[in-house]
């Protein structure tokens, strides 16, 4: 088994894109560790991307952030200004694993795991995040949504990886947040995840919206009909029924272990009224 | 394929070893460099026995690769006690009891010393929250929970 870590994207894509057998991206490992020891994978090659200053940053860019793709969790919730832009994101990806998962989990790993439960998924979603990817080709932007295709399959072709996530800029009044449901409090996998961001003119009426929804369908979904539900209303009590509705419309869970397809739409329902509630209130506050 | 030759610092000391890609850190620490303080638990993240400080932060050190940690500060439960003399937290978890078999104390030892250099006066529930990710089978957690918190306290005082 070979290991890598270039210092450059051209080095890290040009390994990648030349590898004969399996290749992993290595960046916090809390994932791809655990299947090398589990024989889920036996990669030939692992291109750790730590050491590409641009998976390892976060910046302001146009108004808004660029994220590193290996920026961990710990990080994130260090970062203040970040945490006050986009509180939903920050709070996604602290919800992934201990505390010492969250000095080496990333939003990168997290995403390019391919999970449809993945925590941070449907909060950088619900944020209308960009990823930059770098291949062969060059670079190109994917929205986030776009980048899973179902469990384990992703877009990316041979030699691609992502390297960073680009945050929009905020308008006042706008804010997000991210709830998922546990059967404990800490250090489980999402049932049902759900990530609202919105936007609200000067009277409280809300103005944008993303509703995005974990662990309820093959991939992480982006449900407009649950944002078309909330635009033009304050989240008053219709609005939340219709944004309920929308939700549970969405939803093709499977059955598992975790919960059953009835059960899981029900909370998908519950989760995005009261992410959205929560959404609506650090707007305000803003 | 040849062994990574991998130069990084371990408890303030200048540390050489050989290894090979799939090692992980808790590998080489224990097999190679004999620190077997740092305990094997589930191998997946999950226990926490194995945490260790990755430049100065608290980490799996079985999710870390040994050919990753090239150039880097590595702090393990060996280097918690100063010669003879005990770390506070050290000391309170043998005067309270907080342990019974010992596999899971070094990780938390490890987890509960980066909680107070971050945080010097940490609510129950931020400790709670905080060693989560620290399992024990034996003690129920309490006497562990309440070590943290008295250290703590004692280490506020001075």
């Amino acid at each position: 088994m070979r290991y890598e870590a270039p210092e450059s994207l051209e080095g890290a894509v040009a390994l990648l894109a030349g590898a004969k057998g399996e290749a992993r991206v290595l960046a916090g490992g809390t994932d791809l560790l655990v299947q090398m020891r589990a024989d889920v994978v036996d990669p030939e090659l692992i291109v750790d991307i730590k050491k590409i200053p641009e998976t390892r940053t976060v910046t302001e860019e146009k108004g808004g952030w660029r994220i590193g793709a290996a920026v961990t969790g710990a990080e994130l919730k260090e970062h203040t200004r970040l945490k006050q832009a986009w509180p939903g994101v920050v709070e996604a990806a602290n919800l992934i694993g201990s505390t010492q998962v969250q000095g080496r989990a990333t939003l990168g790993g997290n995403l390019c795991n391919g999970s449809p439960a993945a925590d941070s998924v449907p909060a950088l979603i619900a944020a209308g995040a960009l990823a930059s990817l770098a291949g062969p080709k060059g670079r190109r932007d994917l929205p986030v949504e776009d980048v899973m295709l179902g469990p384990r399959k992703l877009a990316l072709t041979k030699g691609e990886i992502v390297v960073s996530f680009l945050l929009p800029p905020r308008p006042a009044r706008s804010s997000d947040a991210y709830l998922r449901f546990i059967p404990r409090t800490e250090m489980d996998i999402a049932v049902v995840g759900a990530g609202v961001s919105l936007s609200l003119d000067a009277g409280g009426t809300i103005t944008a919206a993303r509703v995005s929804l974990g662990a309820v369908a093959a991939r992480v979904l982006l449900v407009s009909e649950a944002a078309q539900a909330i635009i033009g209303s304050r989240l008053d009590k219709a609005a939340q029924d219709r944004l309920e509705a929308a939700a549970r419309t969405a939803c093709r869970p499977i059955d598992d272990k975790r919960g059953t397809i009835e059960f899981r739409t029900d909370v998908a329902a519950v989760l995005s009224r009261r992410t959205a509630l929560i959404a609506l209130d650090r707007a305000r506050a803003n | 394929m040849a062994k990574h030759h991998i130069e990084a610092t371990v408890n303030g000391d200048p540390a050489e070893f050989l290894c090979e890609t799939e090692d992980t850190l808790l590998d080489v620490l224990r097999d190679t460099l004999d620190l077997t303080g740092s305990k094997e638990g589930c191998s997946s993240g999950d226990c926490g026995a194995c945490s260790v400080m990755l430049d100065g932060r608290l980490v799996c050190s079985c999710l870390v690769l040994g050919c990753e940690v090239g150039g880097r500060k590595i702090e393990t439960i060996e280097g918690l006690a100063k010669g003879e003399s005990l770390h506070p937290l050290q000391r309170r978890f043998l005067e309270a009891a907080a342990l019974q078999c010992g596999i899971c104390t070094p990780g938390f030892l490890v987890a509960s010393k980066a909680l107070l250099e971050k945080n010097a006066n940490p609510s129950e529930h931020e400790v709670r929250f905080w060693l989560a990710g620290n399992l024990c089978r034996c003690t129920g957690y309490d006497k562990i929970v309440t070590a943290v918190m008295d250290t703590a306290a004692a280490m506020r005082k001075g």
